[in-house]
């Protein structure tokens, strides 16, 4: 579904990605891990259009994506959350929902002016998918409030519900549960388990490790911009690079940062 | 009306008062979507000049000279607003001056370019002097309407799938992307509306002032037109209609005080910025500001971290 | 026409321009704000000047500093006015922009009211303005003289932000406020000498600037303030060493424009000039990507 070969990125003189080969399947959650500054968030970018590769293919149902600009990545069927959550805070909750459809809309400024039945139709249509998305994030009756005063779990949760109102077939998800305590973090697991349930396949950066270990089927591992391994949770646990170069760490990561 | 005429409100007053919240709407639509343009006086003069020549030299009505004008200005906007918009912030608001300050340059200079190009005497934008003698045919209730149908528009925009990408784009313009919307095509859309109503308050001014010279659209007409939508506000479209009215209303209530207006403007200007972030259409800002006064403890607003990413 | 008087023209027309944009460029480096008011301080040290000479009836060596320190305090105060309540709200930089424009207005209306709308000039000879004999090109001692007081504190601004321990601080402030702070740095201290070193500089280049064109009015700021923005989006914003070379590239722009006989349009040359400048080289001429503070 999602095909990645040899795509690096310099920034001046500083290699983010080396030679990045990543294949996402269909259907699949797959993680990414690897310590703080390996080039995930880069790599991410890369995929959703922010950023475009010094070399390689991004290849997504077979189209070549990495010189596309981000919306229209967006509309070919890929979201993204933000691990420093990035919600529209001066709208309302209900509002960010709306946006993020504006893919999915074909009204027109004019349908607007005159109210044609296109346009109550579709705004309509809009509504009902976003009010829906709130009751399934636990968001609901939060519809008017602002987004940017909602609490920090909640802001969280939107930021997931917004992607996904983009109607997405690729997630892709940045560290989703940052600052989010086990429970939170528990219950996160299972909303992605069931996106996979809904056919959607997952993309997910994430430094907690049991939730790794909760929701993926396969892990890459990044170190200093190269992948230096591919496998099963299971064989990723036990293999001694990724110990050294990443779960090593984690203690220190997770001691730092809560 | 006639209690308005006693304060200084006469009915030209009135009119100015309609055709700057009209050139303050022109602003706000670009200000609304974050880009900081100060093109808009720019525009201003290619609609006047459009206009008036469609009106003396070619003697069209009025409606003709201001869909003439407004199209001027939409067909120029294209090629400026395209490279330019890739800009950001300071950056966007130099670019644009340099633009305007080119637009009345050009204009100055039209006659004597066009006379050594074609190789006949060409007397069209008359220089420095400008264009005189133009009839006063704009009236109130044509700018009425004009405003009227102009905030009807806004209103539908807003709620409207495009007026929500727009506000998107001014929060964050990345995040915007990645929900599907097309940056660039927002950004050079409400670029090219915003130069069309800069253009058609320049062609109905025109009509109303009856002369125009290059003058009239340099930077400080650029600093007028940004004084109306900060002074009012720039978070609905009720605030630079407010603010358009106040401070084309303020220095004729204050005439007896006529040596001081340039002061009281710039103290205005100064102190809405400084104390009421909002605009006078803020109520949270009065609130705030009343709270000051009283020495309460302020609430301070929410601080927004810069450094993402 | 003569080239070398040209370049002779342009070299000293060049002088004022940087000394006027330094402290444009210098405000930005250091609290990335654009200060539109600048040009005000500059008209402000024009008169400063001005009644020094005609009221207080000293020479314009001591009319010079007089303008400086008093555009300073200028200077100074419009910070305390215009732009300190708004840091301290985090407020986004195009509201110090805004309110920079209307400090800008004030203070060229209160000039308006206290000096009038006349042009205004020097007393003649407060300087020698023969021209100099025996040479084969036209240079009037004026012009030797703003040249250089022009370089001579340009030097003088290089030796103060380069080596001395407040220049380190500006340094510092400008790089990173938040680390500058850390360092125990007092950021207000820097933003207030900043803002004096920026208005003694506009306050000089506005005692020149109405020596050499002698006309000095409240709207003498309006055609230097936008020339002023060029001259520092040249050198790239809030580049020091780059607003010097771009007030001569745009000065020698300009002399060899209205030589060639386009002196109609030689403005339209520095705005279209300063309109590809941000569209192809936003660092500017001589800075490098990594400086662009956007």
């Amino acid at each position: 579904m999602l095909e990645l070969k040899k795509v690096s990125r310099l920034f001046g003189g500083l290699q983010a990605l080396h030679q990045v080969d990543m294949h996402v399947l269909e259907g699949r959650i797959v993680g990414l891990i690897g310590p703080n500054g390996a080039g995930k968030t880069t790599l991410i970018n890369n995929i959703s259009g922010l950023d475009h590769p010094t070399s390689g293919t991004i290849h997504f149902e077979g189209r070549e994506i990495h010189n596309l600009p981000p919306h229209r990545i967006t509309g070919l069927g890929i979201a993204r959350t933000y691990q420093n959550i990035r919600l529209f805070g001066e709208m309302t909750v209900l509002e960010n929902l709306l946006i993020s459809q504006h893919g999915r809309g074909q009204a027109t400024v004019f349908d607007s002016l005159v109210f044609t039945p296109r346009f109550r139709a579709e705004e309509r249509r809009l509504k009902d998918a976003a009010l829906q998305l709130l009751e399934r994030f636990q968001l609901a009756g939060m519809a008017h409030l602002l987004a940017g005063n909602l609490p920090y779990g909640d802001q969280r949760r939107l930021e997931m519900a917004r992607a996904l109102a983009t109607g997405p077939k690729l997630l892709l998800l940045d560290e989703p549960t940052a600052g989010m305590n086990p429970i939170e973090t528990e219950q996160l697991g299972e909303q992605i388990l069931r996106l996979r349930d809904e056919q959607l396949t997952v993309l997910v950066i994430e430094h907690d490790m049991s939730l790794i270990h909760q929701v993926c089927d396969e892990i890459y591992v990044l170190n200093f911009g190269q992948i230096i391994a591919h496998g099963t949770p299971d064989v990723i646990k036990h293999n001694p690079q990724v110990i050294e170069a990443y779960l090593g760490r984690e203690e220190d990561a997770e001691l730092a940062g809560g | 009306m006639d209690l308005l005429r006693s304060i200084g409100i006469t009915e030209i007053v009135f009119q100015l008062m309609l055709v700057n919240a009209i050139l303050g709407l022109s602003i706000y639509l670009t200000l609304y979507t974050g880009m900081f343009s100060l093109a808009n006086a720019g525009f201003m003069a290619i609609g006047a000049y459009v206009g008036v020549v469609l009106t003396q030299n070619y003697d069209l009505p009025l409606w003709a000279a201001l869909i003439g004008g407004m199209l001027a200005a939409g067909v120029v906007a294209v090629p400026i607003g395209l490279p330019v918009l890739r800009l950001r912030d300071i950056y966007l608001a130099i670019a644009t001056i340099g633009f305007g300050e080119v637009v009345r340059i050009l204009i100055l200079n039209f006659d004597t370019l066009a006379s050594s190009i074609s190789g006949e005497s060409v007397q069209l934008t008359r220089g420095a002097l400008g264009i005189t003698g133009i009839p006063k045919i704009t009236e109130t209730w044509q700018l009425l309407l004009f405003l009227v149908v102009t905030v009807y528009i806004l209103v539908r925009l807003h709620r409207s799938r495009f007026g929500r990408a727009m506000a998107a784009v001014r929060q964050d313009e990345q995040a915007a992307a990645t929900m599907g919307i097309n940056v660039v095509y927002v950004k050079n859309a409400v670029f090219i509306f915003s130069a069309i109503l800069a253009a058609s308050a320049g062609v109905l001014k025109a009509h109303l002032t009856r002369t125009i010279s290059p003058g009239d659209y340099g930077f400080d007409q650029v600093v007028n037109i940004l004084a109306f939508a900060v002074l009012g506000g720039t978070s609905t479209w009720l605030g630079p209609i407010v603010g358009g009215f106040v401070l084309t209303a303020l220095p004729e209530i204050l005439r007896e005080f006529k040596q001081y207006r340039g002061i009281v403007n710039g103290v205005i200007l100064l102190m809405v910025i400084v104390y009421l972030p909002g605009g006078l259409v803020n109520i949270n800002g009065w609130k705030r500001l009343w709270r000051r006064i009283r020495g309460q403890p302020s609430v301070t607003g929410k601080i927004q971290d810069a450094e993402t990413g | 026409m003569n080239i070398t008087q040209q370049i002779v023209n342009a070299i000293w027309l060049g002088g004022v321009y940087s000394l006027f944009a330094l402290g444009y460029a210098l405000v930005f480096s250091v609290l990335g704000v654009l200060n539109l008011a600048h040009s005000a301080v500059f008209m402000w040290g024009a008169f400063i000047g001005l009644v020094a000479v005609t009221q207080l009836n000293v020479s314009v060596w001591a009319a010079i500093p007089l303008a400086m320190v008093v555009s300073g305090i200028i200077s100074i105060v419009l910070d305390v006015v215009a732009f300190a309540p708004l840091r301290r709200r985090n407020a986004p930089r195009i509201s110090q922009l805004i309110s920079s424009i209307g400090a800008a207005i004030l203070l060229v209306n209160i000039a308006q009211l206290i000096f009038g709308t006349q042009p205004q000039r020097f007393p003649l000879g407060s300087i020698p303005s023969d021209p100099l004999e025996g040479l084969p090109v036209r240079i009037t001692p004026i012009q030797i003289i703003i040249l250089l007081v022009a370089v001579t504190l340009m030097a003088v601004l290089q030796y103060l932000v380069v080596r001395t321990r407040a220049g380190q601080a500006m340094r510092a402030v400008a790089f990173n406020q938040r680390v500058a702070s850390l360092l125990g740095i007092n950021s207000g201290n820097v933003f207030r000498m900043t803002f004096f070193l920026a208005g003694a500089l506009a306050g000089a280049a506005g005692v020149l600037f109405g020596l050499a064109y002698n006309t000095i009015t409240p709207f003498m700021g309006d055609s230097v303030a936008l020339k002023g923005l060029t001259v520092i989006v040249l050198g790239g914003l809030g580049n020091i060493q780059g607003a010097v070379v771009g007030g001569f590239v745009v000065a020698a722009l300009e002399v060899f424009s209205i030589a060639a006989g386009g002196s109609n349009y030689r403005e339209a040359f520095v705005f279209t000039l300063l309109f590809l400048i941000l569209l192809f080289r936003p660092q500017g001429l001589v800075g490098q990507a990594a400086q662009t503070r956007a």
